[in-house]
């Protein structure tokens, strides 16, 4: 065994309204640059839709992710390390930016400069790519609301394993919203892609990070990511992702897309792992015993035996403590209500999503039936093919009997409380329906329902003896440079600009990029 | 004058292609790249980047058996010049070509696609117009000279020169009778010696070969012991 720690987050769905302030506040934070105006580290997508990029859960078509060969063994489904040096020239699996969107801006310009007239004045989008006109055609949250869904949403690639009846009436049937982030996997296909090495995962915490100083561009990252998380930056070349906000994390504090997230729906709390047993969870034959086989690389940080061996492995005490309090550990592992999003691409992410109640209630609401009744709710969730069979083949690899679990868990915990709540009554055989003790089910519907910050955020900061190194690299920020991520835009005239780092950022190599 | 052409002109494009390279190694990790812009068109770079790669090796191992192999120990393993002549001809046909053809798919890229051409460096430009002069040179010197024309044998003085100029013994003499399409094409590639390392070729010392070899998932700590400056 050997203990490993990993920062890891869980999404409520059903608190998820579709406000897109986590998009906003990540964007304003990692990618407001030129060459990423197309990116978005977090995205919040409305569900059914193609998502974005346009269905990228279609892997027969991005071959993204990891498969089993015939002898049973992990391979990246974009074929061997042979086949893909090869496609360096040409990657086939590689998104367009029209996969994506053109992004746009406006001449705002016109608005100050138009000549006194009759009329207001007009602006006109420009594509931030090229400065010319454009016509807006499509956008990260395109579908918000499922807006379009009647044309677009047919090609959500989840839909696909559905019957007909059901695609048909999917947008009178339920809805809603998935904030994606990158998943930090334990066992990422961004980072065995990379023909330079530069992605890593980092020891101390798990984050998947983008060596910029190392990547040469090839691209591979970004086709063999199966949720596309991981972006081209057209102006340095270089690929770009989600950083989980790790110089906060390392302050102890929350990402900033949970940080600002309005529903606070969004925990994040260490996870201790055994290394040494991801490669045996990735390759279990069937897909759908992936959430269990990853589900046991967790450790637990209450036994005596892990907190020993995890000290073995220098992880300290505030860590092991923090690992204990950790609101993942509980919502994945205790109360078992948090299920991975596509367990079957074998990467085993590490952002985990409670399943949504909402569209079952909904569906029971439309039905002229109570909600509040929890028979109906009961019934509708083993009843109801949809939306059961479009959740589990989000969060299950196509098991509907997990997802509804996870449901009726969810239920159970609504009518126990309002019981509880109302009455003062203990309702015994909803405890015994969902599995748990009276004590459990009020720990999660205080952690789910009242979400106190500190409950939900349990995030140790890094190391005081790790300080001086870190502080040595403030100065020293690999990132500054023009173009780059930690674009400081403080730089002298001239071709070359200092960096941060006493480097010498190159001017004279950097594309003009964007239209700005 | 013949002396500055041939002793000269190489020292001076050798020296700024090793100092040029040192230099923007230690300088410009970051802007050491591909500049991959596939994500802005692929159309035309699917097709045109693999024949423009793939003839480029070719061209580029036809080139170090052409110059650096000496004629002598070809025909000790009993290649003698006529076989030599039909392998290298014909080879060197198809791959200048593939190059060719890969480079125009490119630059019209380049020129067609909006997003590409905005993306288009001042060090790019520079790149595409040498790189374009010597292919074609080459291209010219190849098929005209060597296909259609009564062929030249290159091995007996532009190779020899060569070596003399990478052993630093170098022979200007050898190059004086050398017909100009092949002095031309000489002269351009120094030139694209020159500017190398400052444009995006630098990416071929990258080339990932270790990746062959390579864990799949790579562990890095967050402060590696003795940080790197």
């Amino acid at each position: 065994m050997r203990v490993m720690a990993q920062v890891a987050m869980v999404m409520n769905l059903d608190k998820c309204i579709g406000c897109h302030t986590c998009s906003v506040t990540c964007k304003q934070t990692w990618t407001n640059r030129d060459g990423v105006e197309y990116v978005w580290f977090n995205n919040v997508e409305t569900k059914p839709g193609v998502g974005y990029p346009k269905r990228y859960e279609d892997q027969e078509r991005w071959h993204g992710g990891w498969e089993l060969d015939r002898r049973g063994r992990l391979r990246l489904r974009a074929g061997g390390r042979g086949k893909r040096l090869l496609s360096l020239f040409a990657n086939p699996n590689l998104p367009d930016l029209d996969d994506y969107y053109e992004p746009a801006t406006y001449d705002y310009d016109t608005l100050i400069n138009a000549p006194a007239g009759p009329h207001v004045p007009v602006i006109r989008p420009k594509s931030a790519i090229t400065g010319r006109d454009m016509a807006i055609t499509w956008g990260a949250n395109w579908e918000d609301d499922l807006g379009g869904a009647p044309e677009h949403a047919p090609a959500d690639p989840n839909l696909a394993a559905m019957v007909e009846k059901v695609r048909m009436e999917f947008d009178k049937t339920f809805m809603f919203h998935l904030p994606r982030i990158c998943e930090h996997c334990l066992n990422p296909a961004c980072v065995a892609a990379c023909p330079s090495g530069a992605m890593y995962k980092r020891e101390e915490d798990g984050i998947v990070l983008v060596d910029q100083d190392r990547c040469r561009g090839w691209r591979m990252c970004v086709s063999s990511c199966p949720y596309k998380k991981v972006y081209v930056n057209h102006k340095t070349g270089k690929a770009e992702k989600c950083t989980f906000c790790f110089p906060r994390i390392e302050a102890g504090q929350p990402t900033v897309c949970a940080e600002t997230c309005v529903g606070r729906l969004r925990y994040i709390g260490l996870i201790l792992y055994d290394a040494d047993a991801v490669l045996d969870a990735a390759r279990v034959a069937d897909p759908r015993d992936l959430l269990e086989a990853q589900r046991r690389v967790f450790l637990d940080p209450d036994d005596p035996e892990v907190a020993a061996a995890a000290r073995a492995d220098g992880i300290s005490e505030d860590w092991i403590e923090a690992a204990r309090r950790s609101p993942i550990y509980r919502l994945a592992m205790r109360y078992r209500v948090a299920l991975p999003l596509h367990p079957e691409y074998r990467t085993l992410p590490m952002v985990w999503y409670i399943p949504p109640l909402s569209p079952v209630l909904d569906a029971v609401t439309g039905m002229g039936a109570d909600a509040d009744d929890p028979d109906n709710v009961f019934h509708a969730i083993t009843d109801l093919r949809i939306p059961l069979e479009y959740l589990a083949s989000l969060f299950s690899a196509g098991d509907t009997g997990v997802v509804a679990g996870v449901l009726m868990k969810l239920s159970a915990m609504r009518s126990y409380m309002r019981a509880r709540t109302l009455d003062g009554s203990v309702a015994s055989d909803l405890l015994e329906s969902a599995g748990m003790t009276a004590q459990d089910m009020e720990e999660m519907y205080r952690l789910l329902a009242v979400a106190k910050y500190d409950e939900r955020y349990v995030v140790p900061a890094a190391h005081r003896e790790d300080a001086a190194a870190l502080s040595a690299q403030v100065d020293g920020c690999s990132l500054d440079g023009d173009g780059g991520p930690g674009m400081s835009g403080f730089h002298p005239a001239g071709v070359t600009g200092r960096r941060g780092d006493g480097r010498v950022g190159l001017k004279l190599f950097v594309g003009r990029g964007g239209a700005a | 004058m013949s002396v500055a052409l041939w002793v000269v002109v190489p020292y001076i494009a050798l020296t700024v292609f090793v100092v040029g390279h040192v230099w923007r190694w230690r300088v410009d990790q970051f802007g050491w790249t591909t500049r991959t812009t596939q994500v802005l068109e692929s159309r035309l770079l699917r097709l045109g980047s693999p024949l423009f790669h793939l003839g480029a090796f070719a061209a580029i191992g036809g080139h170090v058996l052409g110059l650096l192999v000496p004629k002598s120990l070809t025909e000790a393993v009993g290649v003698d010049e006529h076989l030599y002549h039909l392998v290298s001809v014909s080879a060197g046909t198809v791959a200048g070509l593939m190059v060719v053809a890969g480079l125009g798919l490119l630059l019209a890229r380049r020129f067609t696609s909006p997003r590409v051409r905005r993306t288009t460096t001042r060090a790019d430009r520079v790149l595409f117009t040498v790189l374009a002069a010597v292919i074609l040179l080459g291209m010219t010197a190849t098929v005209g000279k060597n296909l259609l024309g009564g062929g030249y044998d290159y091995r007996a003085t532009i190779a020899v020169w060569f070596r003399g100029v990478l052993t630093f013994r170098p022979d200007p003499g050898l190059m004086a009778d050398v017909p100009l399409i092949f002095q031309l094409h000489a002269l351009s590639a120094w030139a694209l010696a020159a500017i190398w390392p400052f444009t995006r070729l630098v990416h071929v010392w990258s080339a990932p070969i270790a990746y062959l070899w390579r864990p799949y998932v790579v562990y890095r700590r967050r402060t590696p012991l003795g940080v790197r400056r």
